[in-house]
C-alpha cells in the first residue's frame, strides 16, 4: 500500500530545484525546499545569453533532430543519447511553458518569441529574454513556486545548509542533516525522497564565473556518503570572461552570436588604441583558423584557441593573457536591447563602454559538465527516455535524486551555449516527475525508520562542527581555499598534462593536511560563517581531486579534456574523402573505441576510486569527427 | 596611489545587541570593490588597534550585480557592495547595515518581509501546470516587451524599501518593489485575468494609499525600475476598480 503524505526534500533552489519542486508539489506532495539564501539568488540568475529549443522560426528547417546531433556533437559524442534526445525534443514544449509563465522574451516585429544564434550550431535556436535570460527563467520559477507556497504545498527553509543525507539499514537515502546558518541548529528532516540540485562547482578554482555559493559542497557531501561522481574532468572554461580578480564576469557568448569579433593586433606586443588599428593590422584567429563557424566555434575550441594565441604564441593585446571581444562595429541601440544586461556590467567593471570601446577578455572557468552519476530508464521505442519513470535522475544512492548542473547527464566532454539554461529545467522537471513517480510506488515510510539512525547521523554532524570550532592550529580557511584555487588555476586548466596533473594531487593531499590545523577567528554561535565554510573548503578539496584524478587518468584529447601529448590533429588542409583525413578518422575511431566511456568516481578514504562505464550511442552513430573549420 | 584602504563598518553580533562601529585597514590594490575588500579582510581580520577580530559579516551572491544580495549602505548610499568600486568611493570607505531591515549581524539583514509583500500582491501569473499544453501564451508587442522587461529585473534587493520613508517599522506599507511586480503581472496576457485580485491586495492596509510620492525609490533603484511609473498606475486602477467593486458587484 502506498505511503500516505510523502516527505519529500528538495536542496537547491536554482532552475533545477525549483522546477522539481513544482512539478512535485502540482502531483499534490508536499515539499521542503532547502536554500543556503533566498532562492531567487540562486547562480540560475547569472545566465545570460539564452535557453536552446528548436521552434525553427527564422525559415531555416531547424529541428529536434538537428538540436540533438549538434549537442551530442558538440559534447564529443560522449554524453548517453536517449537523455539528450528527449531533452532536445521536449524543449519547445517547456519553453511553452515558461512563456505561460510570463517570462520577458524579447520579441520579433510581429510579436513572436526572438531566436538568436549561439556557439557549435548553424540555425538559430536560442530564446532569450536581453541578455539575462537565466535571470527571468529563474524569477518565473521562483513565481510559480511562491504560488505553491502560498497553497501551503511547499514550505521554504532558506538560510539552512545542507551537511548530509541519512541511509537507513537498506543503504536508502531516508533524510538530510542541515544546519541553520543563521541559530547554527543542526536538525534532522527526514524524507522519502531527496533531490539534491546545488549546481556548480567554480568556487573550487577560486576565480570563475559562478556566484560565491556555487562550490560543489553539497555534491561532495553525497558522494563522501556513497554517491557515484562521474566525469568530474570536464571542466568547460567560457573563452569570453573578464579578468578581475575577485571574479572572472561571464561575456554572454550571444555577444559573438550577435555579431561580435575576436581578435588581437598582428603585430606582437602593439599597445596602440585598439581603435586607431586598421582592419588589415588585425587578427581575426577564429574566424581564420575556422571559417564555417568562425567566432561562434563551441567553447572548448574557442578557449584552447585564446590559450595558443597568449601563452603559446604570445599575440595577446600588449603580450598578456587578453584579447578583443569587439561589438563597436555593432549599431548601439540593437546591442542595448538585444545585449544591455552585459553591456551594464562591463560598463560597472571595466569603466569602458562595449559599444565605443572594444572589451578585454580571456578564458575562465565556467561550468562542470560532469556531475553526480544517475540513471535513466530507456524507452526501447523511442530511444528516448521512458516518461515518467523513478529511474530518471536518480542516484546511486536509492532514494537520492539530483539534477540541474550539479548532475552529469546531458553534456558530455563540452557544453554547447544556451543548452545549461535548458538541461537545468529539463531536468528539474523531470526529475520532478521521477520523484512523484517514486514516492507512489514506495510502500513504507520513513516514519517507520528507527530513531537512532537519524540521531547517530546528528551527533556526527555536531562533532564535525564540534571539532571546527576548538581548533587551536593556525590555518585560516579563507587562504587554504585561495591556494585551492591557485592550484587547480594552474595545474588542472584547459590545457593538461601528467605531470602538472600529478603535482595538482599532491598539492591537494597537502591542502587535505593543513585543513586539519584549523583556527576559526570567528567561534560564536550565531551567524558564524567561517564554521560553515571551512567545512566547504574541506568539502571542495575532496571533490578537486576527484577532477585531477579523472583527468590525471584520462589519456585522451575530448571536448574540454586537453593533454596535448595525446592530441590527434586533423590534418591541415585536408577534409572527407581525402586519404589523409580518413587515416585521421580510422585513428579517431578507434581512440573512441578505448576511451569513449563515461568516467565514474567513487569515494575511499586513500582518494576517488575511477571505473568506466559504456556510454548509449545509439541514435547517432560515432562516426564524424569535430571539425569547425 | 594610496598605500591603504581604511574601513569603518557599523557592527552588530546578534539582532538585540548594540551596534557598534569597527576600523580596519587593508592594503590597496587597484579594482577592489566593497565586497572583495570583505573577502581579503577575512584572511586576516585584525581592526586598526591590532586586535584580531571575528570577520565581518555580509551577504554576497553573484558579485555582478544581479542577484540582489549585497545591498548595504556605503557612504550613505544604498546600493550593492560588489559594484562599489573603490577606487570611486571617499575613505574612510563606511558600510551600514539597511536601516529598514532587523540586523541579523553586521551587514546582513533579513529581507524576508520583501518576499513576504510578493506573496500578498500575487505576483506570479496562473498556469494551469508545468507541463505542455502545446500552445504558446498570447504575442506580445516588442514595444510592451520593453515596458515589462524592465519591472522583470527586479532583484528585490531592497534599495527602494531603505529610501521610502513610508516604508519603515511603524508601517504596514508593502513598498515600491512589490507594487512595481503587481504592475507587471497584470500586464502580462494572461496574467491580468487576476488584475483585480492584485488590485485588492492593494488596497487595504498598507496598500497604495500609503505612497507619500517621495519619488526617492525610482533614482535608488540599480536597474532603473520605472517604479513611480506603475504606482501611479496601479494607483489610478485601484480607484476605477474602487468603482467597479461598488457598482458592479
Amino acid at each position: 500500500m502506498a505511503i500516505k503524505k510523502p516527505q519529500i526534500i528538495v536542496i537547491g533552489g536554482g532552475l533545477g530545484g525549483l522546477w522539481a519542486t513544482i512539478r512535485i508539489a502540482e502531483a499534490g506532495n508536499h515539499v521542503k525546499l532547502f536554500s543556503l539564501f533566498q532562492v531567487k539568488r540562486s547562480h540560475s540568475a547569472c545566465a545570460q545569453g539564452g535557453i536552446n529549443a528548436c521552434l525553427d522560426t527564422k525559415g531555416q528547417k531547424d529541428s529536434t533532430w538537428q538540436h540533438f546531433v549538434d549537442t551530442i556533437k558538440g559534447g564529443a559524442y560522449l554524453a548517453n543519447q536517449p537523455p539528450v534526445l528527449s531533452m532536445c525534443e521536449d524543449a519547445p514544449g517547456l519553453i511553452r511553458t515558461f512563456d505561460r509563465m510570463g517570462v520577458t522574451w524579447s520579441r520579433t516585429p510581429e510579436g513572436i518569441m526572438d531566436l538568436r544564434l549561439f556557439g557549435g550550431v548553424k540555425n538559430k535556436r536560442t530564446c532569450f529574454a536581453g541578455a539575462t535570460t537565466g535571470q527571468q527563467l529563474l524569477y518565473a520559477c521562483d513565481e510559480q513556486v511562491r504560488k505553491h507556497e502560498e497553497a501551503g504545498l511547499v514550505e521554504k527553509f532558506e538560510w539552512w545548509e545542507f551537511l548530509g543525507i541519512i541511509m537507513d539499514g537498506q543503504g536508502r537515502c531516508r533524510g538530510i542533516t542541515a544546519i541553520n546558518l543563521h541559530t547554527m541548529e543542526t536538525r534532522v528532516f527526514k524524507a522519502d525522497a531527496v533531490v539534491v540540485a546545488t549546481g556548480g562547482l567554480g568556487l573550487i578554482y577560486g576565480k570563475s564565473t559562478n556566484s560565491t555559493n556555487s562550490t560543489g559542497a553539497a555534491a561532495s557531501r553525497v558522494y563522501q556518503q556513497g554517491a557515484k561522481f562521474m566525469n568530474g574532468e570536464f571542466i568547460q572554461f567560457h573563452p569570453t570572461g573578464m579578468p578581475g580578480d575577485d571574479k572572472n564576469r561571464l561575456m554572454s557568448e550571444a555577444a559573438r552570436g550577435e555579431g561580435g569579433r575576436i581578435w588581437v593586433p598582428k603585430q606582437k606586443g602593439d599597445t596602440r588604441d585598439p581603435l586607431t588599428i586598421p582592419e588589415g593590422e588585425r587578427w581575426y584567429f577564429l574566424e581564420e583558423w575556422y571559417p564555417a563557424y568562425g567566432n561562434t566555434v563551441p567553447r572548448d575550441v574557442a578557449s584552447r584557441a585564446l590559450y595558443k594565441v597568449c601563452k603559446e604564441l604570445g599575440m595577446g593585446i600588449g603580450g598578456g593573457d587578453l584579447v578583443y571581444l569587439d561589438l563597436t562595429h555593432l549599431d548601439s541601440k540593437f546591442l542595448r536591447s538585444r545585449l544591455g544586461g552585459i553591456m551594464e556590467i562591463y560598463e560597472k567593471f571595466a569603466g569602458s563602454d562595449p559599444t565605443q570601446i572594444p572589451m578585454m577578455i580571456y578564458p575562465a572557468v565556467h561550468y562542470s559538465m560532469g556531475g553526480l552519476w544517475v540513471d535513466f530508464e530507456k524507452d526501447p521505442e523511442t530511444n528516448a527516455l521512458k516518461q515518467p519513470s523513478p529511474r530518471n535522475h536518480q542516484c546511486s544512492i536509492p532514494g537520492l535524486f539530483s539534477c540541474g548542473e550539479c548532475d552529469g547527464t546531458y553534456h558530455g566532454a563540452n557544453r554547447l551555449g544556451a543548452n545549461s539554461l535548458l538541461s537545468a529545467s529539463y531536468s528539474g522537471r523531470v526529475v520532478g516527475e521521477s520523484v512523484a513517480a517514486y514516492v507512489k510506488g514506495l510502500t513504507d515510510s520513513v516514519e517507520n525508520v528507527p530513531e537512532e539512525i537519524f540521531s547517530k547521523e546528528k551527533n556526527r554532524q555536531d562533532g564535525i562542527n564540534q571539532d571546527i570550532l576548538a581548533g587551536k592550529g593556525d590555518e585560516n580557511p579563507y587562504i587554504l581555499h585561495r591556494e585551492l584555487g591557485e592550484l587547480m588555476r594552474d595545474k588542472v586548466s584547459i590545457i593538461r598534462s601528467n605531470e602538472g596533473l600529478d603535482a595538482a594531487l599532491d598539492g591537494l593531499q597537502e591542502l587535505k593536511a593543513r585543513f586539519q590545523n584549523i583556527n576559526l577567528d570567528d567561534t560564536r554561535g550565531w551567524t558564524n560563517l567561517p564554521l560553515t565554510y571551512t567545512r566547504q573548503v574541506h568539502d571542495m578539496i575532496i571533490l578537486a581531486e576527484v577532477i585531477a584524478k579523472g583527468a590525471r587518468l584520462r589519456d585522451e584529447c575530448r571536448g574540454s579534456h586537453w593533454k596535448p601529448e595525446f592530441e590527434m590533429s586533423i590534418p591541415e588542409g585536408k577534409f572527407p574523402g581525402d586519404p589523409e583525413f580518413e587515416e585521421y578518422r580510422a585513428k579517431w575511431k578507434a581512440n573512441n573505441e578505448t576511451w569513449l566511456k563515461t568516467t565514474v568516481a567513487e569515494h575511499s578514504e586513500s582518494g576517488p576510486q575511477i571505473s568506466y562505464e559504456k556510454v548509449d550511442t545509439s541514435m547517432l552513430p560515432v562516426e564524424q569527427p569535430r571539425d569547425y573549420r | 596611489m594610496p598605500d591603504v584602504i581604511r574601513l569603518k563598518v557599523k557592527r552588530q553580533d546578534q539582532p538585540d545587541a548594540k551596534p557598534y562601529w569597527e576600523e580596519f585597514e587593508l592594503p590597496y590594490r587597484p579594482q577592489h570593490n566593497v565586497i572583495s575588500l570583505l573577502m581579503a579582510l577575512r584572511e586576516k581580520p585584525v581592526n586598526i588597534k591590532g586586535e584580531r577580530v571575528a570577520p565581518v559579516v555580509y551577504e554576497v551572491g553573484c558579485m555582478e550585480e544581479v542577484c540582489g544580495a549585497c545591498t548595504m549602505i556605503i557612504n550613505g548610499q544604498v546600493r550593492q557592495a560588489c559594484s562599489a568600486l573603490v577606487d570611486q568611493l571617499e575613505q574612510p570607505i563606511v558600510l551600514e547595515p539597511m536601516s529598514k531591515f532587523q540586523v541579523i549581524r553586521d551587514l546582513m539583514v533579513n529581507r524576508q518581509p520583501m518576499f513576504d509583500a510578493l506573496r500578498q500582491v500575487h505576483a506570479w501569473v496562473d498556469i494551469d501546470g508545468g507541463y505542455d499544453i502545446h500552445v504558446h501564451a498570447p504575442r506580445i508587442s516588442p514595444q510592451a516587451w520593453e515596458h515589462n522587461y524592465n519591472f522583470a529585473r527586479c532583484m528585490t534587493c531592497g534599495c527602494c524599501m531603505e529610501v521610502c520613508p513610508q516604508y519603515n517599522s511603524k508601517s504596514k506599507f508593502v513598498g515600491p518593489a512589490p507594487i512595481g511586480q503587481a504592475w507587471l503581472f497584470s500586464n502580462h496576457p494572461t496574467g491580468k485575468y487576476y488584475k483585480a485580485a492584485r488590485l485588492h491586495s492593494l488596497m487595504g492596509v498598507g496598500g497604495i494609499t500609503d505612497c507619500g510620492n517621495a519619488q526617492n525609490c525610482i533614482e535608488a533603484c540599480p536597474k532603473d525600475i520605472k517604479l513611480t511609473d506603475a504606482i501611479a498606475k496601479i494607483s489610478r486602477d485601484t480607484t476605477i476598480q474602487m468603482v467597479k467593486d461598488l457598482f458592479l458587484s
